[in-house]
């Protein structure tokens, strides 16, 4: 087998290649803005919404008994303390927690053009699927 | 959170070296994040009774699969004479270089449709335990489909990157997120992850084998450990 043929046969598809990178591009900058965004936190630069102290003392609790001592946002209204320290760093989480469905938009594009629409059809689902969780709807009621 | 940062770091880099198949993945992650949402909910149900049982149960069923990895045979490179169906229609084929044999590896995959189903609940516990499946993933897509254990590793690791999504975002929006914990969490295991994309490409089928069994073991029975407070593992 020649170096060529190898080449080939090995060659990833061309929808893998693009979420590759975009998925490359949103890792890096999710990284870069998180370490930004922790470093003005716990330098205190940008003063946080719970005390440090708060949370060390109450990480251990529930999920709905934590939220209700330190006051911690539901859905998202995380948005409305993007001027705190701690709420900032959901910007960097929030950008990694989107990429899934950026990079599923932009491989349905080709499945389209190439009439592939199996795995069309799968990407609208997945993208349905991602967005209603992000939503808030199955995860901000109740307790 | 950790567990997706992780899996978006490493993906492009197995995605490129084709160990990590998106046909391969997209029909199962779809499957599998459809109920990872339930078991998020599940899981955050169990939290507020006692959190000790979701991670009994957590330890069980990692120490339990594995069992089932080490007394397993040809999982390096499952034999798969002929393509179901459904892996056929799918695309689910395809062909990397082993660079710890120099060989080039064909592969294709077989019992689909039991593979698809063993999805529902691999997205299930994922979602209620709130982290990767990775335990589940790679023994279901080698044991069952007969993907090759490079393939299973490398397209697990992937696919907790779009199963994780819809989980990650239940506990964002639940408050669950605690950024002074979560961020370095997450800044490591996206830069460790990088390193391992690399690792896992070079390294030799048989000694990944022993690693995930190994990591696995100490996975469950660390879980166990906490779930019952003997303490013995810190």
């Amino acid at each position: 087998m020649t170096a060529q043929n190898e080449k080939d046969i090995t060659a990833p598809r061309k929808e893998q290649i693009t979420y590759a990178n975009v998925l490359s591009i949103g890792a890096w900058a999710g990284i870069a803005i998180m370490t930004l965004t922790y470093i003005l936190y716990v330098t205190g630069i940008i003063p946080p919404h719970v005390d440090v102290n708060l949370i060390v003392d109450n990480w251990d609790k529930g999920v709905s008994q934590y939220r209700h001592i330190t006051g911690s946002p539901q859905g998202w209204n995380w948005v409305l303390l993007l001027g705190k320290g701690d709420f900032l760093n959901f910007v960097g989480m929030v950008l990694l927690a989107l990429m899934t469905i950026l990079c599923y938009l932009i491989i349905l594009k080709g499945y389209l053009v190439r009439k592939n629409f199996t795995y069309a059809i799968i990407c609208i689902l997945e993208v349905t699927v991602l967005a209603l969780a992000a939503s808030g709807i199955f995860g901000s009621g109740g307790h | 959170m950790v567990a997706l940062a992780g899996a978006l770091a490493a993906g492009p880099g197995l995605l490129r070296r084709n160990l990590a198949s998106l046909r391969l993945a997209l029909p199962v992650a779809l499957v599998a994040s459809t109920c990872s949402i339930g078991g998020a909910m599940l899981g955050l149900y169990l939290s507020s009774l006692d959190p000790d049982i979701v991670q009994v149960c957590l330890g069980a069923t990692i120490v339990g699969i594995a069992a089932l990895l080490t007394f397993s045979k040809n999982s390096e490179l499952p034999v798969v004479d002929k393509q179901d169906a459904i892996g056929l229609a799918l695309g689910m084929r395809g062909a990397f270089k082993d660079q710890s044999s120099g060989n080039i590896v064909e592969w294709k995959t077989h019992r689909t449709l039991m593979g698809l189903i063993m999805f529902i609940f691999i997205g299930v516990l994922a979602g209620m335990f709130g982290l990767g499946a990775g335990w589940a993933n790679v023994p279901v897509l080698n044991l069952v489909m007969g993907a090759p254990l490079k393939i299973s590793v490398a397209t697990s690791k992937f696919l907790l990157s779009i199963t994780d999504t819809s989980a990650a975002w239940i506990y964002l929006n639940k408050g669950c997120v605690i950024p002074l914990m979560a961020i370095p969490s997450i800044i490591g295991l996206m830069l460790g992850s990088l390193v391992g994309v690399k690792l896992l490409a070079k390294t030799k089928p048989k000694v990944i084998r022993i690693i995930v069994i190994l990591v696995l073991l100490f996975a469950g029975l660390k879980a166990m450990d906490k779930g019952l407070g003997i303490g013995l593992l810190g």
